[in-house]
């Protein structure tokens, strides 16, 4: 396997994009890219989406990309992982390159999910349709039952999930790509109105059209790309059931450990060498839960993170520092590759007013359904 | 929604069958063609007890649109005395009573009409036991 490298990186901003079709967030995400890269061509796109089909009724979604990019004949494939469409697309990105078939690849994410489309119907159907949707489960609902028995096993409280929500908006009041670039206050959080109880509506991440897309080359090739590559160090992808109901415990997220320990083994580097993640935070709930399977803090401890400022902005270890998907914005097949653009920035120094001092290794972690499938990647400065 | 998608269900839905695997013993509701502890394709056909505790739960307050007049409403897993764990609505009761560890009969109900057509889709619920 060759060493990978990211070279180039573009996205929307994200939020309620009425000018913009699907085919566009591709565009703009893909042009900036290879611009930021200085690249002309491509040998191959990956393109992470979960729903076009349900949202915009598109499927065929690969050629659709390539074409609108004045890319036809370039090989061009739609990855689906639900919500870690956009991991599983960079993981099959980087498995191109790393293996020698191609020295050009993009990997994308796109999501429209503001043209019309029952929202929470289609988020849905990542989770089981005959065994859990048909009772009338919503997505929040299921989250809303691994926060219940995070609170039972762990004694994890609605203020701690609401600390996840108030550090997430502060992060994200500094990006300006952020669907809700704004603070919360933790009374704000606990006054918010009920969707799934125990969670509230700024427990939850948004409802977000975006895209994102990163350039991926072997490392050997990046100096001709950038003088600041950041190498990919691991890749790991794992499952879990699909319905909650098939789990011994709802509050741990196996799936996400799995993932983690094998992009760990790749890259050689354990979760106390890590600093700074962008992990899967579609609700308050699902970072405390992730911090914990990935190993940023030991199981039952993710509840106190947020409030005790660990995982902020001058913490140990800094988490959604993008905002996360509860302030930055969730279009569910980009969230994975705008996960690895902000460590693709804190890496190389380019975060700004986010900027976590001296980031040399990072991890991102991306999940679909209520945890059936996850996308661990890891990051190292590259210069 | 073509109703063979209802027909095939019946015997998990309408009577709780679940499969106990004669390779490890495992008992997988609904049936499956592959046990998932051991891989075994071998089964023995069992119904569950229409009884169970609540592992864990939620109340509904933001439904989908076939559930709009039932919102807010009470969801929960459920496990038998068999162990056998499902997903069900938990009725007759304040939804918000609904917490782990609750005691609840299962009930054959009516879940909603689905689509144009009202394909009547049902199912079982939880009654609290008092």
């Amino acid at each position: 396997m060759r060493e990978v490298a990211i070279v180039g990186a573009g996205m929307t901003r994200f939020g309620e994009l009425w000018d913009s079709s699907l085919r566009d967030l591709f565009v703009e995400a893909a042009s900036a890219a290879l611009q930021s890269a200085g690249a002309d061509h491509l040998d191959s796109i990956y393109v992470g989406n979960m729903a076009g089909g349900q949202f915009v009724g598109q499927e065929h979604i690969g050629p659709l990309c390539a074409d609108h990019f004045g890319m036809a004949g370039v090989a061009a494939t739609r990855v689906e992982s639900a919500c870690a469409s956009g991991g599983a697309a960079l993981r099959a990105a980087y498995l191109e390159v790393a293996s020698g078939a191609s020295d050009l690849v993009l990997a994308a994410g796109i999501e429209k999910m503001n043209d019309g489309a029952d929202v929470t119907e289609v988020l849905a159907t990542a989770s089981d349709q005959e065994t859990e949707v048909y009772h009338g489960i919503t997505f929040p609902g299921l989250y809303a039952m691994i926060a219940r028995a995070h609170m039972t096993a762990f004694g994890t409280t609605e203020e701690d999930m609401s600390w996840v929500s108030v550090k997430n908006h502060r992060h994200g009041a500094m990006n300006p790509n952020a669907q809700f670039r704004r603070e919360v206050t933790v009374d704000e959080v606990m006054a918010s109105s009920i969707v799934a109880e125990p969670l509230r509506l700024l427990h939850c991440s948004p409802v977000t059209d975006g895209g994102a897309a990163v350039l991926l080359c072997p490392l050997s090739e990046a100096k001709k790309y950038t003088d600041r590559p950041v190498k990919i160090l691991g890749s790991g992808m794992a499952t879990g059931t699909l319905a909650l109901a098939d789990r011994a415990n709802p509050a741990v997220l196996d799936s996400v450990q799995l993932a983690a320990e094998r992009a760990c083994k790749e890259a050689g580097v354990g979760p106390g060498d890590i600093d700074v993640a962008e992990v899967h935070d579609c609700f308050s709930i699902a970072e405390i839960c992730c911090i914990e399977a990935i190993g940023l803090v030991d199981r039952g401890q993710g509840g106190s993170a947020a409030r005790s400022g660990m995982t902020a902005l001058g913490g140990k270890v800094p988490i959604n520092t993008s905002g996360g998907l509860k302030s930055k914005g969730h279009p569910v097949g980009t969230t994975g590759v705008a996960q690895a653009i902000e460590i693709f920035e804190q890496l190389r120094g380019d975060a700004g007013d986010r900027q976590v001092r001296d980031a040399r290794t990072g991890l991102t972690q991306n999940m679909g359904g209520s945890g059936a499938s996850s996308v661990v990647h890891i990051f190292e400065r590259g210069f | 929604m073509p109703s063979p998608r209802y027909t095939r269900e019946i015997p998990n839905r309408y009577r709780l069958e679940a499969a106990r695997c004669k390779g490890c013993d495992k008992l997988v509701f609904p049936a499956r063609r592959v046990c998932p502890g051991c891989r075994g394709t071998e089964f023995e056909t069992t119904e569950l007890s229409r009884s169970g505790k609540v592992v864990t739960s939620t109340v509904i307050h933001v439904p989908p649109t076939d559930f709009l007049r039932e919102a807010p409403y009470a969801m929960a897993i459920v496990e038998t005395p068999e162990g056998a764990r499902l997903m069900a609505q938990v009725v007759d009761c304040d939804p918000s009573s609904v917490l782990p560890g609750m005691e609840v009969a299962l009930e054959f109900r009516l879940l909603r009409r689905e689509g144009l057509s009202g394909i009547l889709c049902y199912g079982h619920k939880g009654v609290p036991v008092t």
